[in-house]
């Protein structure tokens, strides 16, 4: 067998600066826990910056970024890495994990309540002090760089109790929670990513509030920022303000027809 | 078979149920000549309606025959059938000359009903309007029918049926508007208390003419929150306004013209309103908008009366807690001493947010310090703001101790229900008619099973002992084991029987094969499945041992399978005593006391099957596993005490089960009810349920219909 085979993680590096508007101090508290070599986890609900926040650091830190997005089969080989065999011989191919770890990148996985439960086990022995990854099959042991930094994201407003975080996994990260940004920093934000005019995009944030005031009477989260940038980024493509919040809004919200009539009222009512 | 025949063979069918009211100079020959000319179908009905009318009446049958041929002319023939049965409805309730008076005109109820294709009728359109008020802000409103369109704060009340215009949809968008300026009075404070705590009501009557005050009151109102509308909501105003120039302008006095300037300020607030009233008290009110509904201040006084004294005491308890949280050292070592007042003086602050017009932020601090408030808390809070526009003092000095128990609400409820049945979990009930929940509505309690000892289950085994031995093997072929599947594309590990014949393959020149790897085949049947089973009155007897006879095969299968599964049974009377009844849980194994339990399981009283849904797809959610399953053995519909039958008690059941498949679970119902085709469907959907035929069957085909759903 051949020796281990590491892809490059150049293409990972992020060269213009992210848009990012920060909504506390969670840039700061980021930097330190980087500088204290801490994991990181994010908490918050769909479209409200997690991933966003995530370039921007990579960004800031000069460091490649290497997303994961956890699925319910993903399995430890998928994260850690696996031999494969070609013209004759076996070669080692490192996941997307221990290529971050070899190479002092930032490994992101997000949405990692998905994954199997077994599976976010592997992330422990990096997720402490030792800042090791055992790799099973071929015998390495990798130890990370002081640049490598793991952070995990997951949504806490999902209601079902299997989609939850092991106590032994959360504990050992530096949780940094998101919301959705209060109205005049969303207004900022929404007609700074779309370059809509500010009234306009006071409007939707509003639209935004009433869907979220309906979290409860039938829809399962409100209209989160991520929607509202494309609504606004349909109006400046002159595209009817009506009918750009029922396609970039209302329809991905609900497919209930009463409920997607009411929702398509509001922002009737508002534009 | 000639006309005139026709018309002698209807009249002497008819004679006998209308021989009480007829005489020669009052006979039916006429009609029957007329309806002889209708086809054999149409004919064949009405003579059958007008005997059973006849049967309630002869007069009434005897009006409906005279004039069926108008109604027939005038209406389809479904409508002619409503139109006998509201007679009979009228007959009932004011008596036989309201009844036939309305049987003598046919065309009035033609009429009526062609307006009713416009209409647009609450029933259509509360679902989405409900959603839509809560969105726009504010509390939470309820949707009502009334006669006419008011609100009282809490409560939007609109007609049952809107037929303003021809067209259905500008009657449903008559709807929104109606609804959505009601919400706007609530909204702008139409009804908010003055510096003196006088309601609306109170002030009004201070007028010579209280109800020409309310009028022009009304109609000063309604140009400020057009105005506020309009700034706020321009797509709403636009549509309202649309509305009005359809139903025509309204005209306003001259000398007018500057007052409808102050209203549209924006720092107008009903206070302005007041000051002009007196410049306008004498003159002639306005036409009302078409959008605009009554004003009810009597109405409004009184269900705000009951909400502050409400809001005021759950605030104060609040703060109690808040206080006590804050200060526990002064509370506990010094209870006799009186508390500093000054360190637990709340104070709160209210400052509006500039982007959000009509919302405020509210802060709250006690003794100087500031609080983060809770949500709940936060609700209160507005809701108080937007009562009385602020918050005076003696609302923020916390309870005493014996002051406002919020237990003792819970102690109401539980009141006139059987005392000492211990601790409920309350469960909100679906009423369509109203298109939304009724809060803690049931009262549900788990209990267990008197384990009875007979040898219930031994029997059982025995006598389907051959059945048995069938259904072993089928659930063990079922069961799956974990494999290496070998020679895969992709998969952990490498094969290596696999890599060393690609290699001879590939040394002898042939091309390499790309399935070189092993991947571990979980067979896992990662199975979790709720039994309810119906313990209601109705299954006593033969259909309660068929049941109990199921239980007992389907635990051998399942013991087989190793899916984890619970049995709950299930009965009660009346929303205050739901009852549960644990037969097995997903922690317990399978046990002689489980045997005994199912042994136990004996018929009692109804069928609520909303509220144990509920509870149960709760319990089934804090299981991990990929499938979940929830099975309902039941013999009929759901069925209570008190009113929740028919559609009422199938929408409730219906909701309950489109909530457990929004958690993720699957619901199916195995039934022997016959008529279970007419609503199953409906509350299951069209494949998730089976009937079976012949009870005896039961015991076999249950355990066969699971094998089935989770292969």
């Amino acid at each position: 067998m051949s020796q281990a085979h590491t892809l490059p993680v150049d293409e990972y590096r992020i060269t213009e600066e992210p848009y990012y508007r920060p909504l506390g101090k969670e840039i700061e508290i980021f930097l330190a826990a980087h500088k204290n070599r801490l994991p990181i986890l994010l908490k918050g609900p769909t479209g409200c910056g997690k991933t966003r926040f995530m370039e921007h650091m990579a960004w800031r830190l000069q460091l490649p970024l290497i997303t994961v997005a956890c699925h319910d089969d993903l399995t430890a080989a998928d994260l850690v890495g696996r031999y494969l065999i070609t013209s004759g011989e076996t070669v080692w191919i490192d996941g997307p994990l221990a290529r971050a770890v070899r190479s002092g990148a930032i490994c992101y996985l997000d949405e990692v309540v998905e994954a199997r439960k077994d599976t976010t086990v592997v992330i422990h022995p990096l997720a402490d002090d030792r800042r090791v990854l055992p790799i099973e099959k071929n015998g390495e042991l990798l130890r990370a760089p002081d640049s490598f930094c793991l952070a995990i994201s997951y949504n806490p407003g999902y209601q079902s109790v299997l989609k939850d975080l092991k106590t032994s996994t959360r504990q050992r990260f530096v949780a940094i929670e998101f919301e959705y940004p209060q109205p005049e920093l969303e207004c900022e934000i929404v007609s700074a990513e779309s370059g809509i005019a500010p009234d306009t995009a006071e409007k939707l944030v509003r639209f935004a509030g009433m869907t979220r005031n309906l979290k409860d009477s039938g829809l399962e989260e409100g209209a989160s920022t991520r929607l509202l940038v494309h609504a606004a980024k349909l109006m400046a493509s002159g595209i009817e303000p009506a009918e750009a919040c029922r396609s970039a809004i209302a329809e991905s919200l609900t497919d209930d027809p009463e409920m997607l009539e009411a929702v398509n009222e509001l922002s009737a009512s508002l534009f | 078979m000639t006309r005139t025949n026709r018309a002698t063979e209807i009249e002497q069918r008819l004679q006998a149920p209308l021989a009480a009211v007829l005489s020669p100079r009052r006979t039916i020959t006429a009609a029957a000549e007329h309806l002889a000319a209708r086809p054999d179908h149409e004919l064949d009905i009405v003579i059958h309606r007008a005997i059973s009318l006849a049967n309630t009446n002869a007069e009434l049958g005897y009006q409906f025959v005279q004039h069926a041929i108008e109604a027939l002319d005038a209406m389809r023939l479904a409508d002619v059938l409503a139109w006998a049965e509201q007679a009979v409805e009228l007959y009932d309730q004011d008596g036989l000359f309201a009844a036939t008076s309305f049987l003598e005109r046919p065309e009035r109820f033609a009429d009526e009903v062609l307006n009713r294709a416009n209409a647009a009728s609450f029933d259509d359109t509360c679902g989405m309007l409900s959603i839509y008020i809560n969105g726009l802000a504010g509390r939470r409103l309820a949707l009502d029918i009334a006669e006419h369109a008011f609100t009282d704060t809490e409560t939007i009340f609109l007609p049952r049926r809107i037929s303003r215009f021809e067209d259905s949809k500008l009657n449903r968008q008559l709807y929104k508007a109606t609804a959505s300026f009601l919400w706007a009075q609530a909204w702008y404070g139409t009804f908010r208390l003055d510096a003196n705590h006088r309601t609306l009501e109170q002030r009004l009557a201070a007028y010579d003419n209280p109800r020409n005050a309310r009028d022009l009151f009304d109609a000063l109102e309604t140009i400020r929150i057009n105005a506020c509308v309009a700034r706020d909501l321009p797509g709403l105003y636009r549509d309202w306004q649309r509305l009005q120039t359809l139903t025509g302008p309204v005209d306003y006095p001259t000398h007018w013209s500057g007052i409808i300037a102050r209203l549209q300020r924006p720092q107008a607030s009903m206070e302005t309103t007041f000051e002009l009233l007196p410049e306008v008290i004498n003159d002639e009110v306005p036409l009302a908008l078409c959008y605009q509904g009554v004003l009810m201040p009597g109405q409004v006084a009184q269900t705000m009366a009951l909400r502050m004294e409400k809001d005021k005491a759950a605030l104060q308890t609040s703060l109690a807690e808040i206080a006590r949280n804050a200060v526990p050292s002064v509370a506990s070592e010094d209870t006799q001493q009186p508390i500093d007042t000054e360190a637990l003086r709340f104070e709160v602050r209210v400052t509006a947010k500039p982007d959000a017009p009509g919302e405020f932020d509210i802060q709250l601090s006690l003794g100087g310090q500031a609080l983060g408030i809770p949500p709940e808390l936060e609700a209160l809070l507005q809701s108080i703001l937007q009562d009385l526009g602020g918050f005076p003092t003696e609302y923020l000095v916390p309870a005493g101790d014996n002051d406002y128990d919020p237990q003792a609400i819970a102690a109401e409820i539980d009141a006139d229900s059987e005392s000492g049945l211990g601790p409920a979990t309350y469960y909100p009930e679906w009423d369509h008619q109203r298109h939304q929940y009724r809060k803690d509505w049931c009262a549900l309690r788990e209990q267990e099973v008197e384990p009875d000892p007979a040898p219930f289950v031994n029997e059982t085994l025995k006598k389907y002992h051959g059945e048995l031995h069938h259904l072993r093997k089928a659930f063990e072929a079922l069961r799956g084991e974990n494999q290496l599947k070998k020679r895969q594309p992709d998969g952990d590990d490498i094969d290596f029987d696999a890599v060393v014949q690609a290699m001879t393959d590939l040394s002898l020149g042939l091309e390499m094969p790309p399935q070189l790897f092993t991947q571990l085949h979980r067979h896992e049947r990662n199975i979790a499945v709720m039994f309810m089973v119906d313990m209601s009155g109705s299954t006593k007897g033969w259909v309660n041992d068929a049941e109990r006879e199921s239980l007992v095969l389907l635990c051998q299968a399942l013991e087989i399978l190793g899916d984890r599964y619970a049995i709950y049974g299930f009965s009660g009377m009346t929303r205050k005593r739901c009852e549960l009844y644990r037969i097995k849980t997903f922690e317990e194994p399978y046990s002689k006391l489980v045997e005994h339990r199912i042994t136990g399981i004996k018929a009692q009283d109804y069928t609520r099957m909303g509220v144990t849904i509920r509870h149960l797809s709760k319990l089934l959610n804090e299981i991990d596993a990929r499938t979940k399953l929830l099975i309902t053995l039941s013999d009929g519909k759901p069925d209570d005490f008190d009113g929740y039958r028919g559609d009422y008690g199938i929408e409730d059941t219906r909701q309950a089960l489109i909530e457990a498949k929004r958690q993720g679970i699957h619901s199916f119902c195995i039934t022997i009810d016959d008529e279970a085709r007419d609503y199953l469907p409906h509350m299951y959907g069209a494949v998730n349920y089976t009937i079976i035929d012949d009870v005896r069957k039961l015991p076999v085909k249950v355990a066969d219909i699971y094998r089935r759903l989770t292969l």
